[in-house]
């Protein structure tokens, strides 16, 4: 009963848009392959079972929890994480909104925050505050009481 | 004698709203973080700890972890240096050794469940895991007593043999009461005889946590010369030094803390817990050791605040006047003493001007983790009762709420309970303006047509802030932009607004500022990021370093000008002669000819400031109660708070309203659920209960500023007052909307059904 | 985590194969919303878990004149973001779009939620009311089982060494059917259940009569509870077939489900609570229930 009693997997999945393969356990969670694997440390840990959202990245267009994830579930789909949403061009309207809104205050809820708001702005460009608050839901921000963050998203989905 | 400064009308800098410094690192996902942190040979450790909340630790056996392939380094108690009977500063007082260390690593007794017994340092985080669940502990469970009552009961298990409590002055042995402490005003007996109507509560409080999103970590490396590098997420870099260089025993210099950003602490990350673990398995490993706790252990084994019970009596005349009041305060320090009782006998009565008073506080050992601080600790538990009798008695009497608190609020001169007389504060002008609020003012529909009762609340809250020390280094690069290094973590914004404070002293604009976060080898002493102090005493040393840059820069020009540098006047940026017209030059353009004149000009400004101006908010509620399930949702919410004077006016909202909501969980369903067994039952986000975004309504807030008298821009702390009047300015708002008074937090559904059905009956 | 496999089948046929062959010491994984936070939590070990999302007949949908049948590894999403399904299948579509928040929404289905068989589970009493039929295929075949007699205890299922829920299917609802599901929470979103209530009713072409019903109990017992209902019994009770709907027939459901429950206390709730939610949410569902019927009518 050691940790080595089972193979690592290999892994082909497309990241923020660039074609990866690489090496993981097959218990490992898509979170720490990206964090500990890939080295994309932008996606955080904040419970690792699927409470807080900090975690949170795109899987093929839907927005998911990536500690809820196990990293071989990732095998040809495409990841996209909070380091892929900025361009050489600038940020992200999202971004951009959340520094001018002040929307952050300790900043480790805010690449899950992002990701999901970025989810929710793809599918839906004017969402109400009723509808952006059920949607961020599931992400967990315990600095800003939220408000801010709110008015943020609005702010860029008028962008 | 403590400076006092004039407040200006008009600033450049300060009130604006400028994109902070970090802001970019932080939206792209780039900022690191402790968990963040990778080095060459790094390792991962993790914890067994006890399942138990109360057990005599028999034996620990571990040698079938470090047989295990991967594990690298196994550290128990016995790898703590043994100093029996010794008390260490840890930067709070001197503290006893053996409890402070037996906190990190349990030796000979298990004091609460998740209890650290024993660390595996190993080459992945999952062998490590899986390491420590082959450790073999034998344990003796004793029974439990995991609040006040269980603690105090006479038949109650001790938990510390060596606790000597101290009962107003006198030792008491064999005991949890590890202190009561009385503080008396004026004849508070007496003073009740004058009263036509007095009120008298006891209410009861569960134990919350802070909540911070980002679980406590930390890195260390022991080098070859026994020096200790630590990396990890703390409010304050020099605290984490001191405390892990106490607790192994070592001088203070031979550790090196580099503070890596912060996802919340509200408190809770000033206390070490990992860092010494990780120091030691680094010296075992000779690797780089890391440690991340999960959401359980944050819940079980960090530093909550306290639950307990708060009795507060007050009594009025018919005109109004507040006569006399008492409270006792009891609180649930944890494992071990030192609960935040202290700090609420300073909060009980502190918005009242009250002739008579007398506070009893009491400081209890229970089988919970050592509490912490929290935001405002014990300011919000006691704000909740004495304001919920205040919202009592003027329903009763019929008085309006804000007048009631207006005729009794603490001025300037008024003696606050427990001694001290205040300086200018802004509790009437809160009073005042929370009176013109649009919320205060808006109509209330008490039935709307969801089926709800609608209600409002208000109530009103105190924190006194701290000084404390803070170290600011300046220096001037050719550009113009000066570089600001600080020791002050920054966990939500401090680095723009102590740079706003310097770029308003040399005429820059915010970002013309650089701040960075140093390491503690690279700046002087600063104190943790809590009480309310870093934009204060942090932007009052930038304040000073700035001055001195200014002077200095002066030279330069006095150098370069050939006159005599009493000639050079400073303004808005501007440095010129007082006598030539002609000689003037922008501090970015003097930045750019300092080549020939004698070096880099640098600067600090180092500060100890003992007192720090307290803060007042008054916060209203509007909930909508389910009466069939007692369901209750905060549908409209107003902070109004004395800022003093807001740097970033918008972190400063966001202080407002961050404390607000953590305080509207807190009231409403956030709790330490203790199972029978003296177990948390709810030790994840799931069941923990935090609000989302989804219970919320947007958070209004006004800001009032009176400035502080001593602090050069005015600043008073802003953090730590919202979070203590939510919880009754709910209880009031519940009470306004189904009519029954909750006197327990949190105020679950379940529990305002009951009461209506009591009601009722 | 103890180390486990990842096996990852695209048929049936080999989902069957390795499950049979671990037993215990494997578990399907469809959205692994449940599954990895048990695992992580220490609940149990595995040594291999089979991702069942690569197989086509788990991940199917198909809503036709016969009803419903969806995979067992269809997430929630798929089913409220369906306009057809939300608009005939309402009260399962309370459910599935109240399960976690969005980012759970992505990746958990009704399969998993069923097959968990957690007291709590918000999407069982719903399939209840639809008459829901789970469709079971294992090493000695394939059968079904009505939902309402799938789960036996916390946790525990029907399920046999090596069988694997493939699908779950719901019969067309006729004309006059209407259900609804509710459950109370602290929060609004991201929450357990302290109480839930799923109803369903048929009521005659009038709209003024109950012709039959359902209600289903969530979080008030070790498993879901069908009031009127023994477990693997024939017999039905059915609490309002034949009443006129009124507030004094609706009344009387709502005190009959609480007699139903047999709830706990612990940290979601006490006893009382969870009695009296039972009440209020057998009252308001059926309200909706009937509200739906009569706009189909
Ligand atoms: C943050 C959070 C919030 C949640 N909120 C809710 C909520 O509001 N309401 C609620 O009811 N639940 C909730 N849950 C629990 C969980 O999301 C649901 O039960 C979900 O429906 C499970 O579906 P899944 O596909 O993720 O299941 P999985 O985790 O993949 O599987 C669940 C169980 O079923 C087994 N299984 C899966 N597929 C099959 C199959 N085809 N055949 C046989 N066995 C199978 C698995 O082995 C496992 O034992 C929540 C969970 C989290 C993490
Ligand atoms: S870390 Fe994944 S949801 Fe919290
Ligand atoms: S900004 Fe700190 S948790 Fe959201």
């Amino acid at each position: 009963m050691t940790t080595k009693t089972v193979r690592n997997v290999h892994v082909r999945t497309t990241i923020n848009g660039q074609e990866m393969e690489f090496l993981v356990p097959p218990y490992m969670s898509l979170l720490d392959a990206l964090r500990e694997v890939v080295g994309l440390t932008g996606t955080k840990e904040g419970c690792n079972d699927g409470n807080c959202g900090a975690c949170t990245v795109d899987l093929d267009g839907r927005i998911v929890d990536s500690c809820l994830v196990l990293a071989p579930e990732a095998e040809g789909k495409e990841v996209n994480t909070i380091e892929g949403m900025a361009t050489p061009q600038g940020l992200h309207p999202l971004q951009q909104a959340f520094l001018e809104e002040a929307a952050l205050q300790c900043g480790i809820c805010t690449p899950g925050f992002l990701v999901a708001a970025k989810g929710l702005l793809d599918n839906e460009p004017d969402p109400d505050e009723h509808r952006i608050r059920h949607w961020l839901a599931g992400n967990l921000c315990r600095c800003t009481g939220y408000d801010k963050i709110v008015r943020a998203v609005e702010k860029a989905a008028k962008a | 004698m403590v400076a006092t400064f004039e407040p200006k009308q008009e600033y450049r800098v300060i009130g604006t709203r400028p994109i902070r410094h970090d802001g970019y690192d932080k939206v792209t996902g780039r900022a690191i973080y402790g968990a963040d942190v990778k080095m060459p040979g790094m390792v991962w450790a993790d914890a067994l700890r006890s399942p138990h909340a109360h057990a005599i630790i028999k034996s620990v056996d571990t040698s079938e972890a470090e047989s295990l392939p991967g594990v690298l380094a196994v550290a128990t108690a016995a790898d703590m240096p043994a100093l029996e009977g010794k008390e260490v500063d840890l930067g709070e007082g001197t503290v006893n050794f053996k409890w402070a260390s037996d906190n990190i690593l349990a030796s000979d007794k298990a004091l609460y469940a998740g209890h650290v017994i024993a660390a595996v340092a190993a080459i992945d985080r999952n062998t490590a895991q899986e390491a420590i669940k082959r450790i073999e502990v034998e344990y003796e469970p004793l029974p439990s007593a995991t609040n006040v009552a269980e603690a105090l009961a006479d038949d109650a298990p001790v938990l510390l043999l060596d606790l000597q409590g101290n009962d107003l002055g006198e030792k008491v042995s064999n005991t949890n009461m590890a202190a009561h402490n009385r503080h008396e005003l004026g004849n508070p007996e007496k003073g009740f005889e004058q009263c036509s109507l007095i009120v008298e509560r006891e209410f009861t409080m569960q134990m919350v946590h802070q909540g911070y999103i980002e679980p406590h970590n930390a890195t260390a490396f022991w080098d070859e010369e026994d020096r200790i590098r630590i990396w990890t997420s703390t409010q304050g870099a020099f605290p984490v030094r001191k405390q892990t260089a106490g607790l192994l025993d070592l001088d203070e210099s031979r550790l090196k803390v580099t503070p890596l950003e912060i996802g919340g602490g509200f408190g809770g990350k000033i206390p070490v817990y990992l860092e010494p673990i990780a120091a030691i398995l680094s010296r075992k490993s000779g690797r780089p050791v890391k440690m991340v706790m999960d959401r359980k252990n944050v819940f079980e084994a960090t530093g909550p605040a306290p639950g307990g019970k708060v009795r507060v009596k007050i009594g009025v005349d018919d005109n109004g006047k507040i006569i006399a009041a008492t409270s006792d305060i009891y609180f649930e320090a944890g494992a071990y003493p030192g609960s935040a009782v202290g700090a609420a006998e300073q909060c009980v009565f502190a918005c009242y001007d009250i002739p008579h008073t007398r506070i009893d506080s009491y400081d209890v050992v229970v089988n919970k983790p050592k509490s912490a601080a929290y935001r405002a600790p014990g300011s919000p538990q006691v704000a909740m009762a004495t304001e919920s009798v205040v919202d009592e008695i003027c329903e009763k009497k019929g008085w309006d709420k804000i007048d009631f608190r207006l005729k009794n609020a603490a001025k300037e001169g008024t003696r606050r309970a427990d001694g001290p007389i205040y300086p200018r504060i802004g509790l009437i002008e809160t009073l005042e303006a929370s009176q013109k609020s649009p919320h205060w003012n808006a109509p209330l529909d008490p039935d709307p047509d969801n089926g709800r009762k609608r209600g409002r609340g208000i109530a009103a809250g105190y924190w006194f802030n701290v000084g404390l020390k803070s170290a600011v280094n300046l220096s001037v690069n050719e550009d113009g932009v000066v570089s600001l290094v600080e020791g002050s973590t920054d966990i939500g914004g401090t680095r723009a607004s102590v740079a706003m404070q310097a770029a308003e002293v040399l005429g820059l604009e915010a970002h013309e500022v650089r701040p960075v976060v140093a390491d503690t080898e690279s700046i002087g002493y600063t104190d943790v990021t809590g009480g309310s102090r870093v934009c204060y005493a942090t932007g009052y040393a930038a304040f000073i370093a700035a001055n001195n840059l200014a002077d200095e820069m002066k030279k330069r020009a006095a150098m370069l000008w050939g006159i005599d540098v009493s000639d050079v006047h400073f303004q808005d940026g501007v440095f010129s002669s007082k006598t030539d017209p002609e000689l003037n030059l922008h501090f970015r353009e003097l930045a750019g000819k300092l080549g020939d004149t004698g070096g880099a000009v640098t600067s600090t400004g180092s500060v100890d400031l003992e007192d720090a101006g307290g803060g007042f908010g008054v916060h209203i509620a509007d909930v909508d109660v389910d009466p069939e399930t007692g369901k209750t949702d905060v549908t409209r919410y107003t902070v109004v708070q004395d800022a003093g004077k807001a740097i970033h006016p918008a972190y400063v909202e966001g202080q407002m309203q961050g404390g607000a909501v953590q305080g509207i969980g807190w009231a409403l369903n956030e709790e330490y659920y203790m199972e029978n067994d003296g177990v948390m039952a709810n030790s994840t986000f799931l069941d923990y209960r935090m609000p989302t975004s989804l219970d919320l309504p947007n958070i209004e807030t006004i800001i009032v500023e009176v400035p502080n008298p001593i602090h050069p821009f005015g600043v008073r702390g802003v953090g730590e007052v919202p979070i203590a009047p939510p919880l009754a300015t709910v209880a009031n708002a519940i009470h306004d909307a189904v009519g029954v008074r909750l006197l327990e937090t949190p105020m679950k559904a379940g529990n305002i059904v009951e009461a209506l059905e009591k009601e009722n009956s | 985590m103890h180390p486990f496999e990842y096996v990852a089948p695209t048929s049936v046929e080999g989902a069957v194969k390795v499950l049979g062959e671990h037993g215990e010491r494997a578990r399907p994984i469809a959205g692994g919303t449940d599954v990895l936070v048990q695992l992580r939590g220490g609940r149990y070990e595995l040594d291999a878990i089979v991702d069942v999302k690569n197989i086509p007949e788990l991940m199917q949908i198909r809503n036709d004149s016969d009803g419903l049948e969806f995979g067992a590894a269809v997430a929630c999403y798929q089913l409220y973001e369906d306009p057809g399904i939300s608009a005939e299948y309402p009260g399962i579509i309370d459910a599935a779009s109240l399960i976690g928040g969005i980012q759970i929404q992505s990746r958990a289905g009704l399969g998993g939620n069923l097959c968990n068989a957690a007291p709590s589970a918000d999407g069982i009493g719903p399939l209840i009311v639809y008459k829901a039929v789970a469709k079971i295929t294992g090493p000695n075949g394939s059968r079904e089982v009505a939902v309402e007699d799938f789960c036996t205890a916390p946790g525990r299922t029907v399920l046999q060494r090596g069988e694997l829920v493939v699908s779950i299917s719901v019969p067309k609802p006729p004309k006059g059917f209407g259900a609804a599901y509710e459950r109370f929470i602290p929060r609004n979103e991201m929450d357990i259940a302290v109480a839930g209530v799923a109803s369903s009713v048929q009521l005659d072409s009038s709209g003024h009569t109950f012709e039959a019903s359902r209600i289903a109990l969530a979080s008030v017992g070790p498993t879901p509870i069908l009031c009127g209902y023994e477990p693997g019994s024939s017999g039905y009770d059915d609490p309002l077939a034949g009443k006129s709907v009124s507030e004094d027939s609706i009344a009387a459901a709502g005190k009959l489900a609480r007699g139903s429950a047999s709830p706990i206390n612990d940290m979601r709730g006490t006893i009382e609570q969870r009695r009296h939610l039972v009440d209020v949410l057998t009252r308001r569902t059926i309200g909706l229930a009937v509200e739906r019927a009569r706009a189909a009518l």
